[in-house]
């Protein structure tokens, strides 16, 4: 499964100029057949970049918060995989602090833009975000 | 112990799918429910991934604060810019897909680049009960942090609780 994951990403070869030569040697860890930090990253550089790109097709406000939600797990789920193949002694719960308190900024920016969204709506009656371009130029 | 180790693979794959793929669903659902609800499916794939990790607390706090939380506030939003007069759906801005795919590529490109080519520690440290060893962290080391978040925390809700009151009476006085 891990083979053919990894063969997915290596027949994009735009995604991956450099790829090819390199693979075995820095994944080795991949090839032995267990997961890895790499894994993990990989699952977060995914969710990152969908997030991202959430933000910027959708023009729905509330869809623009989701995508940036899935931005901070994004960052968080990175953190907690660092932390867990870190060399540090209790190293690993350095960083599950670390997400603790994304997770903490995460509830705060999502009430306080929620918030902002509900005003928008009741002054302009749609929460587009590219009606609300009164500030604009 | 090979057994529990393919288990372990097994789960992960599972857990990954759940966390990512939604995120298209996101992307591709015209109704504003229906991306909630896949944003509901990621969340819980975050939060196994985070279990799986050997993270108990911050996968429990993970269910706690983004889906009964955060996302019960999103439906909450949706609920209350819900305009019965037109259908729950929303225009898309066409003009804005390629950069935004292209952009995500490009994000991803780089973040794979640095995950595949980086020789990382593969060597991970063994699962213990965090939530105790969190508290005392939370306590002693991050301390200050502990408490400017708490305040920001608090500021962010007071502000969000204003803002929104205060659209209400605007519209109530109109």
């Amino acid at each position: 499964m891990i083979h053919s994951f990894e063969g997915l990403l290596k027949s994009i070869p735009c995604l991956y100029p450099s790829f090819l030569g390199q693979a075995e040697g820095a994944a080795s860890s991949a090839a032995a057949g267990s997961i890895g930090l790499t894994h993990y990253l990989v699952v977060s550089a995914l969710a990152f970049s969908l997030g991202i790109t959430i933000i910027v097709v959708r023009r729905n406000a509330i869809a623009v918060l989701m995508g940036i939600e899935l931005l901070m797990n994004a960052a968080g789920l990175n953190f907690v995989a660092f932390a867990k193949y870190s060399n540090v002694k209790g190293g690993a719960v350095d960083g599950q602090v670390v997400t603790v308190f994304i997770i903490v900024i995460a509830a705060a920016e999502a009430a306080l833009a929620l918030a902002i969204v509900l005003n928008i709506f009741s002054n302009m009656n749609t929460i587009e975000v590219n009606e609300a371009d009164a500030l604009k130029g | 112990m090979q057994g529990s180790e393919g288990y372990h693979n097994l789960m992960f794959w599972i857990f990954a799918a759940t966390a990512v793929l939604p995120g298209l669903g996101i992307l591709i659902a015209k109704d504003i429910v229906r991306q909630a609800f896949w944003l509901l499916l990621s969340l819980v794939g975050f939060a196994c991934l985070y279990l799986l990790m050997g993270a108990d607390f911050l996968g429990f706090t993970q269910v706690v604060v983004y889906i009964g939380g955060i996302l019960i506030l999103f439906l909450f939003g949706v609920m209350l810019t819900h305009r019965t007069d037109v259908p729950l759906k929303e225009v898309r801005g066409w003009n804005l897909v390629v950069p935004g795919i292209v952009g995500g590529l490009l994000s991803a490109a780089a973040l794979l680049h640095v995950a595949y080519r980086t020789e990382w520690n593969t060597e991970a440290s063994a699962v213990e009960p965090t939530t105790s060893a969190i508290g005392q962290k939370v306590m002693s080391t991050y301390l200050l942090p502990f408490e400017i978040v708490s305040i920001l925390l608090l500021v962010a809700l007071v502000g969000a609780t204003y803002i929104a009151r205060r659209g209400g009476e605007k519209g109530e006085s109109e």
